[in-house]
């Protein structure tokens, strides 16, 4: 017994299970190991998804053709679309950093069901290479938009089952992962760990969680019954057999919308961490920031139906739908003011994971600004499906959620992996990103209020400008993040090694544990006294050996 | 505040207040953020003050911004009233969605694929489609209506102004939804009969 006792502790890289290699990775249901599988399934997922955006930007550089023809154009907007939201956004934090960090960060071993969470990620494969598989099937990659409205989802005669099934078993990972978390955050919490003590981002993947559990099963139903609508002419939406279009929108939208703040709400957690680590002091208003994911989750899951305001729908519903829509954006207002606040009087370091943290408030700030606008009735009936919405979802989506997970990579790599990555190289990347990311996205929201529709192939010669400005700015973007990917990924053999436990100077528990984490991941069982964030040892101990000295 | 004569107007206003309080508090919340990472940084402050939170500031930022979005609600609101209140007496045109063409309905018979309209006079427009979903989108006017195969959606509308715009499909549907494009017409009264009847005249 005892020497099974040794062997598990060494960092989870070098643990010698009963597999070696590729399937000693493939097999485990180590918590930690399961994260990697998903960081390296999801970075190759989100390499496509670039190539197919920066194909599309290419195709929109002036009018008129210029490498694809219309059909292609609109199965890669489709597939960017289903790529980037199912296979990077959505598992970019809870899978990778909440499989990883959650358990250590509440002081457990591993999740609540280890195989469980090894099943999720096989179903996360699947449904993935089943949608990515579609592209080379006979009849054609789908071209209906990642939304697949009926009818036009109906009548396509494109590979439109593969990618909804695929999309089903994506719920599936989803659900099985968010029930993991839950339990985990219930059953599994060390010693002294009140929920008012759990760090932040334990919050926000706990009200992530939840939704995933409580919303995804009614875009699983919905799919399959496309599905079933397709292959056997049950008409539930299509008018054609009887059934409404518009009782898809609003199937489609009660997950879709809620999926928003699964996407969003973990990066939130993700800020409320690096924050405080970088300033060294204590957050600002611990539970407000805490309550107010839970205030997101709960009012987010209410506001579906503002993403058919021009399909139609009583006046009534169209003023309650409006005014909950203002209502969602207070608890995103209360985090920024916040996170504003931790850094007054702290002792801040700028770096790189900071820099990330900084980027997110800004670019999610005026994600957040840009969608009080199409909040607003009459002007909804104006920008609805135009650039400007797809302008106001990657401010959201990318500036916010992607700059929070590339905030989570540059935060947890050391501890990660025990080598730290060039610093210089890091916040160049930074800077060229950012550069790039706000002109491309940025002059969406002018010729969205201008009058250019969204999903468009080719389009009038006044946005030419626009367009052109947004390519080039997709250049620059797609350089940033070729230089942080490189330098993350050359740490991984090169970079500087890194054995101490508490490289940044956290509180959080993933910073005692040894670098990189063992196997169940503390060498000795976690006792919680004090807070996620409390620098108060520095207010005793210091002033303690000052007087020492003195 | 506003002059919310027209929706076209009112739709611009709204859009001016929001854009107004974003700019305002996007510049306030970042400069406030860079001159703490300056003033803080840890070369000038070595020692953090552990500050926990503040109750009334907490109130004081949930309640300004309810105050805030209030008020865009409202004009939101205000301007959407209008497209969907009835008027009597007006101009009748079923706007009818295809993959991928518009068709346009006079009471009188006449079917046209570009839309002309009578200036200062309202207007009712009846939407509906064929086929897939489209979305009847006129940018000029700052308005669009989802084009359903299943439901005829009202809306009210009227303009002084003349001139020629374009009409697009906002909803995707499709191979050549980037190409629905046609033009409205905004003429005066007596310019719209004339070529009505014309119209009418060229049908038998």
């Amino acid at each position: 017994m005892s020497s099974t006792t040794s062997d598990v502790n060494v960092s989870y890289l070098d643990y010698k299970g009963k597999h070696s290699g590729l399937l000693g990775w493939i097999t485990s249901v180590d918590h930690k190991r399961i994260a990697i599988l998903y960081l390296v399934s999801m970075l190759v997922f989100f390499s496509v998804g670039v190539t197919f955006g920066f194909l599309m930007r290419l195709e929109l550089i002036a009018p008129g053709k210029t490498i694809m023809e219309p059909q292609t154009y609109n199965a890669i907007f489709t597939l960017h679309g289903l790529i980037m939201i199912f296979l990077f956004i959505i598992p970019g934090l809870p899978a990778v950093f909440g499989n990883f960090f959650l358990p250590i960060m509440v002081g457990a071993p591993d999740v609540a069901f280890p195989r469980l969470n090894l099943f999720s990620w096989y179903l996360f494969i699947i449904g993935g290479l089943l949608a990515i598989a579609s592209i080379f099937m006979p009849g054609g990659a789908p071209d209906t938009g990642w939304t697949f409205y009926i009818p036009y989802s109906i009548r396509t005669t494109t590979n439109v089952i593969p990618a909804l099934f695929g999309a089903v078993l994506l719920g599936f990972s989803s659900i099985l992962t968010g029930i993991n978390f839950v339990v985990t955050v219930h059953r599994l919490r060390a010693k002294g760990m009140t929920f008012w003590k759990m760090p932040l981002f334990v919050w926000s993947t706990y009200a992530t969680a939840w939704i995933q559990v409580l919303v995804t099963p009614i875009i699983g139903i919905t799919l399959l019954m496309v599905i079933v609508e397709r292959t056997l002419g049950v008409g539930m939406f299509d008018p054609a057999l009887g059934g409404d279009p518009v009782l898809f929108q609003h199937l489609f939208w009660i997950y879709s919308h809620p999926a928003v703040y699964i996407m969003i709400i973990p990066a939130m957690g993700v800020i409320s961490e690096v924050i405080p680590v970088f300033a060294q002091r204590t957050i600002f208003g611990y539970k407000f920031v805490a309550g107010s994911s839970i205030a997101i989750a709960f009012l987010g899951s209410l506001v579906w139906a503002h993403h058919m305001f021009t399909a139609g729908m009583s006046n009534t519903a169209m003023i309650i739908f409006s005014a909950l829509t203002f209502m969602v954006s207070i608890p995103s207002a209360i985090k920024v003011f916040n996170w504003v606040a931790t850094l007054y009087k702290g002792s801040i370091r700028t770096e790189p994971p900071l820099l990330f943290a900084l980027g997110f408030i800004f670019l999610f700030a005026i994600g957040g600004f840009t969608g009080l606008i199409p909040g607003a009735l009459s002007v909804n009936l104006n920008i609805h499906d135009t650039s400007f919405i797809v302008g106001h979802f990657h401010y959201v989506m990318f500036g916010g959620t992607g700059f929070g997970i590339f905030a989570a990579m540059h935060y947890w790599w050391p501890k990660m992996f025990g080598r730290m990555y060039n610093r210089t190289a890091a916040k160049t990347g930074f800077w060229v990103l950012f550069t790039g990311f706000n002109l491309l996205y940025f002059p969406m929201f002018i010729m969205g209020w201008l009058g250019m529709p969204r999903r468009y192939y080719d389009y009038l010669p006044e946005f030419h400008i626009y367009h052109l400005i947004s390519t080039v700015g997709s250049w620059i973007l797609i350089t940033g993040l070729t230089i942080l990917f490189t330098n993350l990924i050359h740490a991984l053999r090169k970079g500087e090694k890194v054995t101490e436990r508490n490289y940044w100077n956290g509180e959080t528990l993933e910073w005692i544990t040894p670098t990189p984490p063992y196997v169940f991941n503390f060498d000795k069982e976690p006792v919680v006294e004090a807070g996620p964030y409390e620098y108060k040892r520095n207010d005793v101990l210091e002033p303690a050996l000052e007087e020492e000295k003195a | 505040m506003f002059n919310e004569s027209n929706y076209i107007d009112s739709v611009n206003n709204a859009m001016t207040f929001i854009v107004a309080i974003s700019t305002i508090l996007l510049v306030g919340i970042t400069i406030t953020m860079l001159y703490f990472v300056y003033k803080y940084n840890a070369k000038r402050h070595k020692k953090a003050v552990n500050i926990e939170g503040n109750m009334t500031l907490e109130v004081v930022w949930t309640i300004i911004p309810i105050m805030l979005v209030g008020g865009m609600f409202w004009y939101g609101y205000l301007g959407y009233n209008t497209l969907v209140t009835p008027v009597d007496n007006a101009t009748k045109i079923k706007v009818i969605g295809q993959m991928w063409r518009w068709h346009f309905e006079y009471e009188n018979g006449v079917k046209a694929d570009t839309l002309y309209l009578p200036a200062a006079q309202p207007i009712q427009f009846e939407v509906s489609a064929l086929d897939v979903s489209h979305s009847f989108y006129i940018p000029h006017f700052r308005f669009k209506q989802d084009a359903l195969p299943n439901r005829n959606r009202i809306l009210w509308f009227q303009t002084d102004e003349k001139g020629t715009w374009d009409i697009a499909c906002a909803e995707y549907c499709g191979l050549n939804h980037w190409n629905m494009y046609t033009k409205v017409h905004v003429v005066d009264k007596p310019e719209f009969d004339k070529w009505l009847a014309k119209q009418a005249a060229g049908t038998k």
